[in-house]
This record gives structure tokens, C-alpha cells and sequence, in this order.
């Protein structure tokens, strides 16, 4: 077959191009654009290169920032994974009661991030929140807002509160989909609850699993309206993650050029977590074993 | 090995059953023998895998109790019954390589890791899975995973019976074939107990010594294939085995002939004595393969119109028109029938008389 000389089809791409240029492309080079000049003003501007970056690359509270982060998000996957898990294996599988504990368990995430900011402030005033009053009545000082222990429980708290269901729901999706046959093969075969669990449901779930891991990562790694509202990034920088760091540039600071530069390598850092997380599970027990 | 004894069970799904289409299995009362080859044969939704289940232990039977050896294990869970079960998909553990998946159910029950391997190498070997062992079982074809599937079950000594739930679906048609050779390979072998479920009226006759028919929630007949091909013994057996299904004619007995619809036909003593006493519901039954088409008349033979010739390869299938009947007949590929009228005759050994529905033997008419 002779190829077209001017195939008009390629005309039938451009909405596409346009929509993603104007969605992600122009937004993305804008960023770019801030990050290699320094603005003074509308009509007054300089190109310096690479220096936003080395300087972001160098800054300590940067650092420590990404550090906070780092650990926020595994110490959250760690609680919220499991328990998300364990959850799901005990809801009930059938009838009313099983979409009881669905509607009961999504609640909290129908609720806007900032509300679940306020809501966890009121709840742990020491003063008339139930459960910051409740600590303190029972001998032990609670305030969050002075202690930074204190204060990164009460966020843990609240992002576990907050997100588990996910986890949970995701789980429980994974686990409805195992066909019948399996557990009663398992029956037959006299597996034990708990190898039935590591055998069958485990490697069933892998896949609802890895998406509930990879959403669970890029959100908590994002974290910025709850701290915003219940700390402010407080106390001392205690609970200043990334995306706080990152506001306090921009909007505090006006450092538009630090700030772009910054995003771009919170940006990079994100894909790169997701993407060797991915890679990971994605292989996990599929090697194949010689002996 | 066991022989399995079915003392009255019925089951329904429903928490209180009030009559008999409540039950998804009516009364059975039944005792399959040690070491047989048995196929659970009927359309879908007619019971055949409640019954599995209640024998495998899955299910508990409403009614009744089912007895292994003698033994009461109506209560008892799958796990302490001694069965293996084979499904309808093959149902494998992805993660492990197939030598685990096979040394499961022993490992679980406590086997030291020699006698596991011992034994698993033993029955790989009969199964032909040597060569796969060390692999992963998830990147197997689908008849090397109900090859497992089945291991799964062979790796216990003590094992009562082996169920199989359809085995053969998601198997690609030409290692379907090989794959029931093996199977009744295993069965001479190692003879065990053997219950297979099935829709596939081939797959039934060829793997089992005794097909069992079940028809909505009922056995309507327990005979070997050719029991079942020569004198089903209700009309549903007839017209669900054999390709295609028996014919059957509404018919009135005088004397030795019987008459349908104007036409009549020459009946033996023995047909006429069974329908002479019986005014209504009658009908004569006769298996395609027996019917005789004659492109010229013949002794004994009777005009029919010619409908359709279709031809099959290997037979044709002629379906004529009788007195507002229609009747199959399956002929040699190379019969010559002409396209509008045609003699067909009926052998008087092969003609079989229905009264309600049911075969009507010597014993049943005494």
C-alpha cells in the first residue's frame, strides 16, 4: 500500500495537544521558566542558570524537611497498610451488615482535608476537646501544640484516621474478587488461617494493594492542609513538611525562582519513590526459582 | 478409599423449605462404591454441585447424612474428611512453584519435609510434572494447572475420594482428550474413588464405569453408558444422552402394532404385552441410531416427508416427518435419502415404551 502524502488523521491528535498542553505542559514550562531566573519585577528579570537548583539542592531545612517527610510517609504506610488489611478481613462479606461497615468506614473520606484539620484541632484541646481533655484527666499533659512529639501523634493520628479506609476499602475490593473455589481448596488442603491469608488472599490482593500503596504514598508524601491547619508547621518546624517548606517560599518569602526550582525536585522525587515502589511490587515472588 | 453412602440427604438454600421445588436436591439415597469411577451427568442447575459439595463437606446437607466407610462424617469440615476436590478453574497457589504446591496439603497436615518430597516426586511422576517442579505454578498452561490441581489431591495416601467439578472447561479442546486419558490412567492406577461432575454428555460416558443422571435436584438414573444409551429410564435420559437425543412418539397399543397418529407400526410380544393394558401417556422411544431410513419400501416400513438432511462428516442426521411428528434418524455418511419422501422402519428390538414419562420394563410392569 502507497503511504498518504498528507495524511489529514494527524489533524484528529490536536485536541488532545491542545488540552494537554494547556493542562500540564504550559503549567510544568512555566515552572521551568521560574526556576532558571531571577524575577525583581514584571519588566525586570535575569537568567541564572542552574543557582535556584544548587541553592535548593544545599539548603539544610530543605533537608530536614525531606526527612520529616520521608518519615511521616513510612510511618504512615506502615500503620495504615496493615491495619487497612486487617480491617478488610474482618468486615462482614454479605447482607446489611456488610454495607454498614462500607458507609461507616468511607465517612472519613467524604470529609474536605481543612475540615479534618479543624475537627482534629477541636478534639484535642486540651482544654474542651474529648480527646486532649480526656488525656489530661487522666494525668498525662497533652498539648500539641507545645510538644512536637505530641504534636506528630496527633497528625499520625489524624492522616490514620483519615486514610485507612481507603486502604481498607481497596482491600476489601481485592479480597470479594478471590473466587469462592480458592478458600475452599484451601479447606480441602487443611491450610491454617493464617496461611490461607499469606497463600491466597495476600497474593490476590497484590495488585489492589499496590495502587492503595502508591495513592496512599504521593498523598501522605504531599501532606500540606492538614498540618497547615492543626500545627502550621509547628511547633519550632517540628511538623514543617515539603509542601509547608514549599508555601513558606513562595507565598511567605516570595522566592519565586527557589520555590519553582524547589518544585521541580519535589516533583522528581515523588515519580522516583512511585516508580521504584512500583517496580518493586511489580516483581515481587515472580522470580522464578531454580534449585 | 472409601465408599460413600448418601443415607436420605436433600439440601435446600432457603432457611425453610416448604415443598419440593424448595429443594435444590430432593431426596437421595444412594452408595457409591469403593474404587469406582462415577460421573455426576445433567444440565446446569440440576444439583450435581450441591451434591459435590455436600460429600466434599463444604456444605452441610439439610437433610440426612452422608457416611464414608460407614462412618458418619455428615458434620465433619472438608479438612478432616480425606477429600480432594478438583474445580472448575484451576485453583493454585500463585506464589509457590509447583513442588509447594503439591507438598501443601501434606505440609499442613504435619508430613516431615522427606516424606513430603518423596511423596511429591511419586506423584509428580505419575502426573508427568517432573520437569515443571521448580517452576512457578502461575506460568503454567491451564490443563498443567488442573494437572496439579488434581496432584494436590493424590499426594495424600489416605485420601477418601477425589472430586472433580468439571475439570475439563477451561481446557483447550485437543489436550482435553489427554487430559481424561490421564485421569482414568490415574484411576486404573491408583484405584481411587473418583466422582466427576459434568455437563459434557462425552466426557461423563467415556470417564466413568456408572453415570449417575440428575435431573432438577433428582437421580433419574445410575447405570453404565451403554445402560443409559439402550434403556434410559426416563424420558430426560433420553433426550439428554446421544446425539442427538432419543425420539420419542405418543402412541396407542392394540394387539402387536402400535399406532400413532393414523400411522402404525409392527411392535414384538414384549413391547405389546408392556403397553397393552395402558390407555394414556404413552409413548414409543427410539434412539436415532436406531431408526431405519430406506430410500424405498421396505418390510415393515412406513412413509414419512423428509425435512432436512444435515450432514455431519462422519454420519448424516435425517429429520423426517410422521404423522405431525418429527424424528431423527442418524445414517452412514454415504446413505442416499431422496429430499421428499422416504420408508422409515423401526427395529422391533430397539423400540422402548414411556408411561409417564418412564421406561417401562418387565419388573416395572409386575
Amino acid at each position: 500500500m502507497d503511504k498518504w502524502k498528507d495524511n489529514k488523521a494527524w489533524f484528529l491528535v490536536i485536541p488532545v495537544f491542545i488540552l494537554v498542553a494547556f493542562s500540564a505542559i504550559i503549567p510544568l514550562m512555566t515552572v521551568v521558566n521560574y526556576s532558571v531566573q531571577d524575577i525583581f519585577g514584571p519588566d525586570n528579570r535575569l537568567f541564572v542558570g542552574t543557582e535556584w537548583f544548587k541553592e535548593v539542592l544545599s539548603d539544610t531545612r530543605l533537608h530536614d524537611a525531606l526527612g520529616r517527610q520521608l518519615l511521616f510517609s513510612g510511618l504512615v504506610l506502615l500503620i495504615e497498610m496493615p491495619l487497612g488489611i486487617l480491617i478488610a478481613l474482618m468486615m462482614p462479606k454479605k447482607g446489611w451488615a456488610s454495607s454498614l461497615s462500607l458507609v461507616l468506614i468511607a465517612l472519613p473520606l467524604l470529609i474536605p482535608w481543612n475540615v479534618i484539620g479543624t475537627i482534629w484541632i477541636i478534639f484535642t484541646r486540651p482544654d474542651i476537646g474529648l480527646l486532649g481533655a480526656a488525656i489530661n484527666g487522666m494525668g498525662v499533659a497533652f498539648d500539641h501544640t507545645n510538644s512536637a512529639g505530641q504534636a506528630w501523634i496527633t497528625l499520625m493520628l489524624m492522616e490514620v484516621w483519615h486514610w485507612t479506609p481507603l486502604v481498607a476499602l481497596l482491600a476489601f475490593a481485592g479480597l470479594r474478587s478471590i473466587p469462592e473455589a480458592y478458600f475452599q481448596a484451601a479447606k480441602i488442603d487443611g491450610a491454617s488461617t493464617w496461611a490461607t491469608f499469606w497463600y491466597i488472599q495476600l497474593p490476590k490482593m497484590r495488585g489492589v494493594l499496590t495502587i492503595a500503596l502508591l495513592l496512599r504514598f504521593m498523598d501522605s508524601f504531599l501532606i500540606y492542609a492538614e498540618p497547615f491547619v492543626l500545627t502550621g508547621g509547628g511547633p519550632g518546624n517540628s511538623t514543617t513538611f515539603l509542601s509547608i517548606y514549599l508555601v513558606k517560599i513562595a507565598v511567605g518569602q516570595f522566592d519565586l525562582g527557589p520555590a519553582a526550582a524547589f518544585s521541580l525536585i519535589y516533583n522528581l522525587i515523588v515519580l522516583l519513590f512511585c516508580f521504584s515502589l512500583y517496580q518493586v511490587l511489580l516483581n515481587v515472588g515472580k522470580g522464578e526459582k531454580t534449585s | 478409599m472409601a465408599r460413600i453412602t448418601l443415607d436420605k440427604v436433600a439440601h435446600s438454600y432457603i432457611a425453610n423449605p416448604q415443598d419440593e421445588t424448595d429443594y435444590a436436591l430432593r431426596l437421595i439415597d444412594n452408595i457409591w462404591d469403593d474404587g469406582g469411577a462415577y460421573a455426576l451427568l445433567g444440565p446446569s442447575g440440576c444439583g450435581k454441585t450441591t451434591l459435590l459439595n455436600i460429600i466434599s463437606g463444604l456444605l452441610a446437607p439439610s437433610d440426612g447424612r452422608v457416611l464414608f466407610d460407614g462412618k458418619d462424617v455428615t458434620n465433619l469440615p472438608p479438612e478432616k474428611r480425606n477429600i480432594a476436590q478438583v474445580f472448575q478453574f484451576p485453583v493454585l497457589y500463585d506464589t509457590m512453584t509447583v513442588f509447594d504446591n503439591l507438598a501443601f496439603p501434606l505440609k499442613n497436615r504435619g508430613f516431615s519435609k522427606e516424606d513430603a518430597k518423596k511423596r511429591v516426586l511419586e506423584v509428580a511422576d505419575i502426573l508427568d510434572l517432573t520437569d515443571s517442579l521448580y517452576k512457578k505454578a502461575a506460568g503454567l498452561s491451564a490443563d498443567a494447572k488442573q494437572k496439579i490441581s488434581l496432584g494436590r489431591g493424590l499426594v495424600r495416601r489416605d485420601v477418601a475420594a477425589i472430586l472433580f467439578d468439571e475439570p475439563l472447561t477451561v481446557i483447550d479442546p485437543h489436550l482435553k482428550w489427554q487430559l481424561r486419558c490421564k485421569l482414568k490412567e490415574v484411576h486404573e492406577q491408583l484405584k481411587l474413588t473418583l466422582l466427576y461432575v459434568t455437563h459434557d454428555q462425552v466426557e461423563a460416558l467415556t470417564f466413568a464405569d456408572k453415570v449417575i443422571v440428575m435431573y432438577e435436584g433428582a437421580i433419574v438414573q445410575i447405570g453404565t453408558p451403554q445402560e443409559l444409551f439402550e434403556n434410559p429410564s426416563h424420558k430426560f435420559v433420553g433426550y439428554f444422552i446421544g446425539s442427538p437425543g432419543m425420539n420419542f412418539l405418543p402412541c396407542k397399543i392394540d394387539g402387536n402394532r402400535a399406532f400413532i397418529n393414523g400411522s402404525s407400526i409392527q411392535i414384538d410380544d414384549r413391547t405389546a404385552k408392556l403397553g397393552e393394558n395402558i390407555k394414556d401417556n404413552l409413548e414409543i422411544g427410539i434412539r436415532p441410531l436406531y431408526l431405519e431410513v430406506h430410500a424405498e419400501q421396505v418390510e415393515n416400513s412406513i412413509p414419512v416427508a423428509v425435512k432436512s438432511i444435515e450432514d455431519q462428516g462422519s454420519y448424516k442426521i435425517a429429520t423426517v416427518r410422521l404423522s405431525g411428528n418429527l424424528l431423527r434418524a442418524r445414517l452412514h455418511e454415504k446413505s442416499v435419502i431422496p429430499s421428499e419422501q422416504a420408508w422409515v422402519r423401526f427395529p422391533e428390538d430397539w423400540i422402548r415404551l414411556f408411561h409417564n414419562d418412564k421406561l417401562l420394563t418387565l419388573q416395572s410392569n409386575d
